[in-house]
């Protein structure tokens, strides 16, 4: 299987919380530097990655981040405009239709479009024809919103195909469908964290997405996994030292014990993990700074490139 | 605390980010309120089934659950079925069984009432305003869905009157409405346009749907008015739930916000996961070196000296919040070292949520 990298289309994806937007942040990264040009994009206005890549806020426009390196926001009612255009192939009737207030009220009702036309622009962009733009893209990495979202998000072009059973909008939502789930041009990385509720969480995505989409990870990223510092044997010793210990000795001990518990459990999880997942689990280092910053971002782009 | 929260309420709306613990916390909420001789329902999205099996049942349904939690009142359980709760509401809000099967078959809604992102939010205030209509419990805890920004919730009832009273419905249910015109001669370049965009087969089920649906208008609009006002009610508390997390606090604020501008009644903020940890000063590694080496020594102080940047980088988040919070109070629960996932782990929270 290629690696990820050479897909068209990387989409990102898990449990809310888990640090998806950093992951697909320090994936584009990754990709630019092995000479890529790559885009990543977010839904809805989230600004998380505009702080990340130091994108302007009103981001919707492909914003080169730096070189190899873009960054953008998907909004659905631009991608809805955008999609009539070259539906319609006039402006004209495009903008009659944008102004027809039954139109406006059709599409604003009409369950899903916006999911459906979100996926289309972002499908969009990982051609190599493209219709709403010119650049061409090596890697294009969707930070997908949290798992019932996102799943709606990709399953949104196989829902309208069912819907409607013949015209244009069938024919379009196929040819995303099938995209998405050509496993030589898309892949998915699952995010998650190593702990009871998520670890579940990304069990549960892998079965909706094999079940929903005959799709399944390519590989799971488990974040913030605290170091692993004591052997058994160390932890003993340390146990036994409490009583004789100065104060700072003695809350250090105890910190660090207590971070060991924490750490213990983490390993528990992501063996769960490991034996329960088809595809390859990979790790990403607890970042201890309140902030991930342009410095802790480059050194997991430099871990994902690596690892992938 | 919580308790002076929730005093004279009825309703507790969780909301936060994803990924802050918000299940946890409206299960330790139900429980801790049922330890103090309350009826309590939590309502839950979580779909993985260990929150459920640690409330010792073996899976959670449409259907509250009594809980055998060993306590003075009463705690129930449930989990939404977003799709079985719409299916439901269409079957009580149906003005007769064709119109019912009519919809319930449209292969539309079919699709859409599972698929589309946004029906678990609004079925999630529907089944919370069902729940306080029958007033079996003496207290509701709401668990919200994780939505992308946390507050598409707070929309949905609203959307989906928008979208039931949208004269939309009217275009497509009025004598000689657009459904028949499509199929007819297709009169204006609108709809021309809109063949043209859109195929004219979806057109016609879209029509056919929101025909069927145009029947219960008068039901749903009047249900969303009540949800909507339950929200603002004075009975109900909205808890907001973060992790000292920077995203999570910048999440948490900004919902804050809107639930003032909102003018929704707040109660305040439960922190999870906050590091704790002792300050003492001293040379750790070099009181260490004599009792357990030099490499385990500045094992610990690394330890330390990153767990403390951890706590710091928590105080500054936390603190950032709370100036913007004003008066409004919050309530801080450490990290556990374990997860909390079973009724133990719940009571360990509840010495700080119901503490102080």
């Amino acid at each position: 299987m290629p690696s990820l990298l050479d897909k068209r289309l990387v989409l990102v994806t898990g449990k809310g919380g888990v640090g998806k937007t950093t992951v697909a942040a320090a994936l584009g990264l990754a990709a630019a530097r092995r000479g890529k040009r790559a885009i990543v994009c977010e839904v809805a206005r989230e600004t998380r990655l505009a702080s990340l890549l130091d994108l302007p806020d009103e981001g919707y426009d492909e914003h080169e981040a730096e070189p190899g390196l873009y960054g953008m926001s998907v909004d659905p009612e631009r991608a809805k405009r955008e999609w009539l255009q070259h539906q319609l192939k006039s402006g004209t009737l495009a903008g009659l239709l944008g102004h027809s207030r039954l139109f406006g009220y059709l599409t604003a009702a009409a369950p899903g479009l916006d999911e459906l036309v979100t996926i289309g622009k972002v499908w969009d962009l990982a051609q190599i024809e493209r219709r709403t733009g010119v650049r061409r893209y090596d890697l294009v990495i969707l930070d997908a919103p949290a798992t019932g979202h996102g799943l709606a998000l990709f399953t949104a072009p196989r829902t309208y195909a069912r819907v409607a059973t013949a015209g244009p909008i069938r024919r379009q939502a196929l040819r995303i469908h099938g995209f998405l789930t050509d496993r030589r041009s898309t892949g998915v990385l699952g995010v998650a964290l190593p702990e009871e509720m998520p670890v579940n969480e990304t069990l549960d995505l892998e079965r909706a997405l094999h079940d929903e989409l005959e799709l399944g990870f390519d590989a799971v990223v488990v974040n913030a996994l605290l170091p692993d510092r004591l052997t058994r044997k160390q932890e003993k010793l340390l146990e036994s030292l409490d009583t004789d210990l100065g104060p700072a000795a003695r809350a250090a001990v105890r910190t660090a014990l207590s971070e060991d518990r924490r750490a213990r459990v983490q390993r528990t999880e992501l063996r769960r993990l490991r034996r329960s997942l088809e595809g390859s689990v990979m790790t990403l280092p607890y970042v201890f700074e309140p902030e991930i910053g342009r410095e802790q971002l480059d050194a997991l782009a430099e871990r994902v490139g690596g690892l992938l | 605390m919580i308790e002076r929260w929730l005093a004279r309420k009825e309703v507790c709306i969780c909301a936060g980010a994803g990924g802050v613990g918000k299940t946890t916390t409206a299960a330790a909420i139900a429980l801790g309120m049922a330890a103090r001789g309350k009826k309590v329902a939590v309502l839950t999205i979580d779909p993985a089934r260990r929150l459920a099996n640690s409330l010792g049942l073996p899976e959670l349904g449409n259907e509250e659950r009594l809980v055998d939690a060993g306590v003075d009142g009463e705690l129930w359980a449930m989990m939404l079925d977003a799709k079985r709760t719409f299916d439901e509401l269409v079957e009580r809000q149906a003005p007769d069984a064709a119109t019912r099967d009519a919809i319930l078959a449209n292969p539309i809604y079919r699709e859409l009432s599972n698929a589309v992102a946004g029906s678990q939010e609004y079925m999630a205030m529907e089944k919370l305003h069902e729940l306080h209509q029958e007033g079996h419990y003496d207290l509701l805890v709401l668990d919200t869905p994780p939505t992308r920004n946390a507050l598409d919730f707070l929309d949905a009832p609203k959307k989906l009157a928008a979208f039931i009273d949208s004269r939309s419905l009217q275009f497509f249910t009025a004598p000689g409405a657009l459904g028949l015109r499509v199929v007819g001669r297709g009169s204006g370049l609108v709809f021309s346009a809109m063949k043209r965009a859109t195929g004219i087969d979806l057109l016609e089920d879209l029509s056919t749907f929101f025909r069927s649906f145009g029947e219960m208008t008068a039901g749903f609009r009047e249900r969303a008015e009540h949800v909507n006002g339950l929200l603002a009610d004075s009975r109900t508390a909205f808890v907001l739930v973060t992790s000292p997390r920077h995203d999570a606090i910048e999440a948490a604020s900004f919902f804050h916000r809107r639930l003032l501008d909102a003018g929704l009644p707040f109660a305040g903020v439960v922190a999870n996961r906050v590091h704790v940890v002792e300050e003492a000063a001293g040379n750790v590694a070099a009181e260490l070196e004599p009792l357990v080496g030099a490499e385990l020594a500045r094992t610990v102080a690394e330890a330390y000296a990153d767990e403390r940047s951890a706590a710091e980088g928590d105080r500054l988040n936390l603190d950032q919040l709370r100036r913007r919070l004003g008066r409004k109070p919050m309530i801080e629960v450490p990290h556990l070292d374990d997860d909390v996932h079973d009724l133990p782990g719940l009571r360990r929270m509840d010495e700080y949520l119901f503490g102080g």
